[in-house]
């Protein structure tokens, strides 16, 4: 019988949905029209339009009308909600529902992977934009009952794989349902991120700015694509022309990547709406000056268990900080007045979606804006206007609540999605919860009854002791077994006519039969809890976020002050040399006088008797406060740019400007022959990526010779070159190469715009400066040559390590050296490496720098310069120069900095002692007359991380203590950027 | 023609010669002084204006040089210059790696992870070209160790100058060396995994892993087991204290374990070896006699808030707080590095050390520590006559400018292939 049931349940469910011009050979054709109304309601018809005690109206899947007022029609099944809430069913348009992420292809290759896979699509796998999903959509019943429960009604999926990962579906979450109804738009968006394919090991891009460039050619290739300029056909440029017009969605991993991406867009045109990440509060400035719309996970870290101190103490205030300000983000970012939508992408489950929402209520984000995000908005940046709200002709997607559906207290009864019913709490079902007194066979005990709907659950007690019981409640049926001393007894009732008061049959274990019966105590307990909770919200506090967001970060960016420093010993890195008893003064950013006696009225004096003041330190070779280094995917890689990647939350810069480094070349790394484009900072301890890039920055290029470009340590090298003599025919293969782009360009011909090409024009041209990783004089005598041969210098070699073979041709070619002081043996081409190189190179007249490539050794450059003193004998006057206006000469920024000179930028240390001596520290550093580090404020901000600690130590154990979930310590490791690191970008 | 062959040659001599390890100095035959230096004694003390005497590889004299004594052999005048002991690097692996990068040069780690009986100076290269660029910054004599796995092995202590390994030992197999496990392990960033220091899991069983190999070596070897264990024989003086026990760790809970336990075990001379974090033990350190060989200062901090200056401070805190502390130099290009072995001491001066006391840390604490106090370490009569003459100030890199050396009295070449090709080189540009 029951089966018969079933499949006739099937029947009419099928010809219910079946699209009515599909004919039907399962019997008469049946046209189904249902028809709701849903009366007595507090009905958001928006987020910021209530009616109250409404009606709403809908009609086959569709809202029909909706208000205090409405006519309903004969035939409409009516449901008195009792006072009980309606909202629009959420919106979550950053999902990938129903779409199955294809598995990486287990084991390792032998070799790294340059070529693409495929044919016929672009020449890089990870650009996929022709993916269309709805080929592989499945619907997920077992997700979407999930969503459901939440509150969801429509959610937004693509595959979540490559850089540009095809388009979007609009889905609406009706198991009901069948494609042919549920899909709401095949093509609701094309999708974009910083993680590669799975479906391929193409090694390129390997990195961020890799991915970054990448996409921006992708974007000249499509321009050039759609006006005629290729030969071949490209379905993933054709499907990426094909998707232009939808809304873009990119997502990031922090909120770094999130300016990153936005950074891309802009230069294209193209506003992308961006998946954040959850920690925008960090820069919020920043993220509110992209323009951009936000899709923001509500994902919240738990506290850390610190209740073992020893591992306790290994946490870093970042990641503390971390679990106590991001709670704060949604309300950060609604008091800035960002357009933003939520989605529960991240989340481990989404269980947790209201729970986290309920915290960042908590934490100041109101939930008007919280319903907005999750309806409204999420409608209006999908460009679906019939989802979201329910307004007349909208979709009937709506949930029913016991009340506010952002209490937790709050039961979601239904979510209604397109007309049809999906059941999550019976509403039907009684709410029995409270604390009884039960009696059976004259002995009392207490039940408490806890849960919702279906899953109320009773407890037994007598006294504090819980008694061995089971309870269940089905069909308006309570059901109690007890066991007590070994003997049963089973009880089965009824509440008694909505009362408080529940009674029934009760049997023992000899099967006599008598009565039970339980009364609701009143409620002083639950009382008193609330008032428990309420002190708790009170006591919420947001730790301030300092710039940047970690240990020794600042609350405020330091401001220019004008400095005049007395009496002081005066390095000048100038011809004059060094000035005793001599007075400097700042302003305004820049050195305004050098000399004896000054006296200005308005300017903070500092006394410098017996100390030093140097010209801030100029690294030629960094790479430090970058969230990449290289890009060695390819052979060459012109086409990226560090600027892409700074990173000015590492705490290496604060490091550095603690030894008195004020600028650095953050070069790309020496995976490949060509590598990327420099970026040249200002180590501005809290200011933002863009602001740390020099203005008007002399452009760089990073190449690289010998071992570590021809893969000498890899076991399986397949790349071109393998040889220092494929090196050089690679230079000039491209050198040639960008000549003859070079030439169709200023022709005026209409060309395929190539950035890497490009870059090397710009070489060609003498726009931009090549700054050469090398080793051997046979490689650094071949770049001067190759370069000769295309008319241009090259302008550093750096490392540079047996510069002294060559130093008669380095200065007849007119480069400069910037060189470690002392570095040798680590690998086969430093076996001639020797301390004396400086100064040998310094002697014939070379330009010379000493560099760190090294994080740690950039914080001590001025011990590195004194090392040529020791070797080689050259002057201290000299030394010193190395590490100044030596490498700002090489780096041509040596109109503003790398000396004491009236009219440059203030970019000046103090030490205690001679700045070259082994015993000389750093007591303040300037950049453009703002102290960016001092001795005795770093002391302060010591203590300030310790006591910062031991509060976030306190609160942690508070959430401990107070059943929240924790987490097991971790200690943080920044990664050690080398020349030789390679691939950063997962997939 | 011939004369051209003759030049060919010699060319050919020169540059063969100038590839070629220095030449080791004979035993000492005649006596020297040096007078008029400042003589920094490694003890902590300082001789204005000094007489040193050696005779047969030993100083016998030293003193101020206004003392009325018949000068013996040579006269050094050294007026304004400085003399030191021969610097000692602790924990050092030079010889047992030339090129990093170059696989068949490395001999510095054996596979297996307990491998006491693994001795160092086996494989010691006594005719690296890094070792000969040690002796004109003044190191002198290091610690040789093995690397790797949880009993990297046996170390000995080397002077730099010398035929073959057999003739560098000054003291063989001194000290076992063990790396501690540590409480916490990285998570694989390349395999996606966050990059973060995880607790580690396996502490405890990592640490019960040490304690059984003990006990069982323990118990072969007062079992008097007719069975050949290589391995635990080599155990064998740690027990008695004969051999030291360099215990590796860093972290308050790691050295905390690494102390008591072995201590349970009935191993009692031993050294903490890197010591990060060892400023908040330092009175277990001090209560069991517990001396540390510190990292080179010129490293970052271990973790981010961590004072930018930790590292160079650290020397300071211990030393204030009574613990004996050396200078060791394993890590990132360690053997290169060694030659600035004195740098490092002079960065610990530069924050808060008192500059003889820095100096201690590459001398006469190293030398108690390796136990070769009793004949280098200090300028002091009766020691070998293992020292050298600075232009200035040794612990600071413009002034470390050495005109002579000696070990056991041999006066040792300070050129080096280094040198040599500096030479070379800048009489290319002259006679241009």
């Amino acid at each position: 019988m029951k089966k018969l049931f079933f499949i006739l349940f099937f029947i009419s469910y099928f010809v219910a949905k079946a699209q009515d011009y599909f004919p039907t050979d399962k019997g008469v054709k049946i046209t189904k029209s249902s028809l709701y109304a849903f009366t007595n309601a507090t009905i958001y018809v928006t987020s910021n339009k209530v009616i109250k005690k409404g009606t709403l109206l809908i009609k086959d899947g569709k809202v029909v009308s909706v208000g205090k007022s409405v006519k309903i029609p004969s035939g409409t099944q009516t449901v008195n909600l009792n006072g009980k809430t309606i909202y629009p069913s959420f919106i979550d348009i950053y999902s990938n529902f129903g779409i199955t992420k294809p598995k990486r292809p287990a084991g390792r290759p032998r070799s790294r992977q340059y070529a693409a896979n495929r044919k016929g699509y672009y020449w890089n796998d990870h650009i996929r934009p022709e993916t269309n999903p709805i080929n592989d959509f499945k619907f997920d019943t077992k997700n979407a009952k999930k969503l459901l429960n939440a509150g969801f009604g429509v959610i937004n999926t693509h595959l979540h794989d490559g850089i540009i990962r095809g388009n979007g579906l609009l889905i609406a979450l009706n198991p009901k349902s069948s494609n042919a109804y549920r899909v709401l738009d095949t093509k609701s968006a094309q999708h974009f991120s910083f993680s590669k394919s799975v479906k391929s090991r193409q090694a390129y891009p390997g990195s961020r700015m890799g991915a970054m460039a990448l996409l921006r050619q992708v974007y000249n290739d499509a321009d050039w694509y759609a006006n005629g300029g290729m030969k071949n056909k490209d379905m993933a440029l054709e499907a990426f022309n094909n998707n232009k017009n939808l809304l873009q969605i990119f997502e990031t991993g922090n909120h770094l990547d999130a300016l990153r991406a936005d950074k891309v867009g802009d230069q294209f045109g193209v506003q992308y709406t961006i998946v954040g990440s959850g920690d925008e509060y960090e820069r919020i400035n920043d993220i509110k000056a992209t323009n951009a719309k936000f899709i923001i996970p509500v994902n919240f870290q738990n506290a850390y268990d610190v209740s073992n101190p020893l591992l306790a103490q290994q946490i870093s205030l970042r990641d503390m900080r971390k679990w106590n300000q991001e709670p704060s983000n949604l309300s950060v970012l609604a008091k800035n007045n960002i357009t933003f939508a939520l989605t529960t992408h991240g989340l481990k489950e989404v269980k947790l979606f209201h729970k986290n929402l309920q915290k960042a209520i908590k934490y100041g984000f109101s939930k008007e804006k919280a319903l907005a995000a999750l309806t409204t908005i999420p409608a209006q940046i999908i460009g679906n206007n019939s989802i979201g709200n329910l307004n007349t002709g909208s979709y009937a997607n709506f949930i029913i609540t016991s009340g506010d559906v952002f209490d937790s207290k709050t039961t979601i009864y239904e979510n209604w999605v397109q007309g049809d019913k999906n059941i999550i709490s019976d509403m039907n079902i009684r709410d029995i919860t409270g604390n009884y007194m039960l009696n059976v066979n004259n002995t009392n005990y207490d039940l408490i009854i806890t849960g919702k709907g279906a899953k109320q659950k009773g407890v037994l007690k007598k006294g504090d002791e819980k008694v061995k019981s089971t309870f269940s409640f089905a069909d308006d049926w309570i059901s109690i077994n007890l066991n007590e001393n070994g003997t049963y007894t089973r009880m089965i009732g009824k509440v008694i006519n909505s009362s408080n008061v529940m009674e029934g049959a009760a049997f023992d274990s000899a099967n006599n039969e008598t009565r039970w019966s339980a009364s609701k105590k009143v409620k002083k307990d639950v009382d008193k809890k609330k008032s428990n909770s309420k002190k708790k919200d009170e006591a919420i506090v947001v730790l301030p976020v300092t710039y940047p967001n970690l240990g020794f970060g600042n609350y405020t960016q330091p401001k220019a002050e004008n400095y005049l420093i007395k009496n002081v010993t005066v390095w000048t890195s100038e011809d004059i040399g060094i000035l005793e008893n001599t007075d400097v003064l700042i302003k305004d950013g820049k050195i305004i006088k050098v000399g004896k006696n000054l006296s200005v009225r308005k300017a903070i004096e500092i006394d410098g008797t017996g100390k030093h003041l140097t010209a801030g330190i100029v690294d030629e070779h960094s790479h430090i406060a970058a969230s990449a280094i290289n890009e060695g995917g390819q052979n060459s890689s012109a086409e990226v740019t560090i600027e892409d990647v700074i990173d000015p939350n590492d705490i290496n810069i604060y490091r550095n400007i603690s030894g008195g480094t004020t600028s650095a070349q953050i070069l790309h790394g020496s995976a490949n022959p060509i590598g990327g484009r420099s970026a040249i900072i200002k180590l501005k301890w809290g200011e933002n990526a863009d602001n740390m890039i020099y203005d008007n920055s002399p452009k760089f290029i990073k190449f690289a010779l010998g071992e570590n470009v021809k893969q000498s340590r890899y076991q399986n090298g397949v790349r071109f070159p393998q040889t220092r003599m494929g090196v050089e025919q690679m230079f000039i293969d491209y050198f040639t190469r960008a000549k003859e782009y070079d030439a169709i360009k200023k022709s005026g011909q209409p060309y395929r715009k190539d950035t890497e090409m490009e870059t090397l024009s710009e070489i060609l041209n003498k726009e931009r400066f090549i700054s050469c990783h090398s080793y051997v004089q046979s490689e650094i005598n071949m770049l001067m040559k190759v370069a000769e041969k295309f008319n241009f210098n090259i302008n550093t070699f750096t490392h540079i390590l047996e510069g002294y073979k060559v130093a008669d041709k380095m200065v007849e070619h007119g480069v400069g050296g910037s060189t470690f002081s002392d570095w040798w043996a680590y690998k086969y081409e430093v076996n001639d490496a020797i301390p004396f190189n400086a100064a040998i190179m310094h002697n014939a007249g070379v330009t010379v720098a000493i560099n760190s490539d090294d994080r740690e050794m950039s914080r001590r450059l001025n011990q590195e310069a004194a090392k040529t003193v020791k070797y080689g004998g050259v002057s201290e006057l000299e030394a010193w120069k190395m590490v100044t206006i030596n490498p700002a000469k090489l780096l041509h920024i040596d109109d503003r900095v790398g000396s004491i000179k009236e009219g440059k930028d203030a970019d000046v240390v103090l030490w205690s002692d001679h700045p070259m001596s082994i015993y000389a520290k750093v007591e303040k550093t300037f950049i453009e007359g703002k102290i960016y580090f001092d001795r005795n404020e770093d002391l302060k901000k010591r203590a300030a991380i310790t006591s910062e600690k031991s509060r976030l130590i306190n609160m942690m154990l508070n959430e401990k203590l107070n059943g929240g979930k924790i987490q097991a310590p971790k200690k943080r490791k920044d990664r050690n950027f080398v020349c030789e690191t390679l691939e950063e970008l997962k997939n | 023609m011939m004369k051209k062959i003759l030049y060919s040659l010699l060319i050919f001599f020169c540059i063969g010669n100038s590839l070629a390890q220095q030449t080791p100095a004979d035993k000492q035959t005649k006596d020297f002084s040096i007078e008029g230096a400042t003589a920094h004694l490694g003890n902590g003390q300082i001789i204005e204006n000094s007489l040193i005497m050696v005779s047969d590889g030993k100083i016998v004299f030293i003193g101020n040089s206004m003392i009325k004594i018949v000068r013996r052999g040579t006269i050094i005048n050294a007026k304004g210059k400085h003399v030191y002991p021969g610097f000692i690097a602790a924990n050092a692996s030079l010889g047992l790696v030339e090129i990093d990068a170059v696989k068949a040069s490395d001999d510095q780690e054996e596979i297996g992870s307990m491998n006491p009986h693994i001795r160092s100076l086996i494989a010691y290269n006594a005719e690296s070209k890094i070792i000969e660029s040690m002796r004109p910054n003044g190191v002198l004599m290091a610690q040789i160790t093995p690397r790797g796995g949880t009993i990297s092995g046996t170390s000995s202590v080397m002077q730099l100058d010398a035929w073959n390994w057999e003739d560098a030992a000054i003291k063989v197999d001194d000290a076992i060396h063990m790396n501690w496990p540590g409480s916490f392990t990285s998570g694989r960033w390349w395999l996606g995994e966050d990059p973060a220091l995880k607790v580690n899991k396996n502490y405890i069983k990592n640490i019960n892993k040490i304690k059984s190999y003990f006990l069982n070596a323990k118990n072969y070897l007062t079992s008097n087991s007719s069975k050949t264990h290589l391995p635990y024989q080599a155990t064998k003086d740690l027990f008695n204290g004969i051999k030291k026990l360099f215990i590796h760790a860093s972290g308050q809970r790691e050295i905390t374990d690494a102390i008591t336990i072995c201590k349970e075990l009935g191993i009692n001379n031993i050294v903490i070896v890197h010591g990060e974090g060892a400023e908040k033990v330092s009175d277990l350190l001090v209560k069991n006699n517990v001396p540390v060989v510190l990292d080179r200062p010129h490293r970052n901090p271990n973790n981010e808030d961590d004072a930018y200056d930790y590292t160079y401070t650290i020397a300071k805190t211990l030393i204030d707080k009574g613990v004996l502390v050396s200078l060791g130099m394993e890590g990132q290009m360690e053997r290169m590095n060694t030659r600035n072995l004195p740098f490092y001491a002079g960065t610990f001066a530069a924050h808060g050390l008192d500059k003889e006391v820095a100096l201690q840390l590459l001398t006469s604490n190293t030398a108690k520590i390796l136990g070769i106090d009793d004949f280098v370490g200090t300028l002091e009569v009766g020691k070998d006559a293992t020292l050298f003459i600075s232009e200035g100030d040794a612990l600071d890199m413009r002034t470390n400018i050495l005109s002579k050396a000696f070990i056991q009295g041999r006066e040792i070449s300070l050129e080096s292939h280094q040198t040599k090709l500096w030479k070379r080189y800048s009489n290319k540009y002259k006679t241009k």
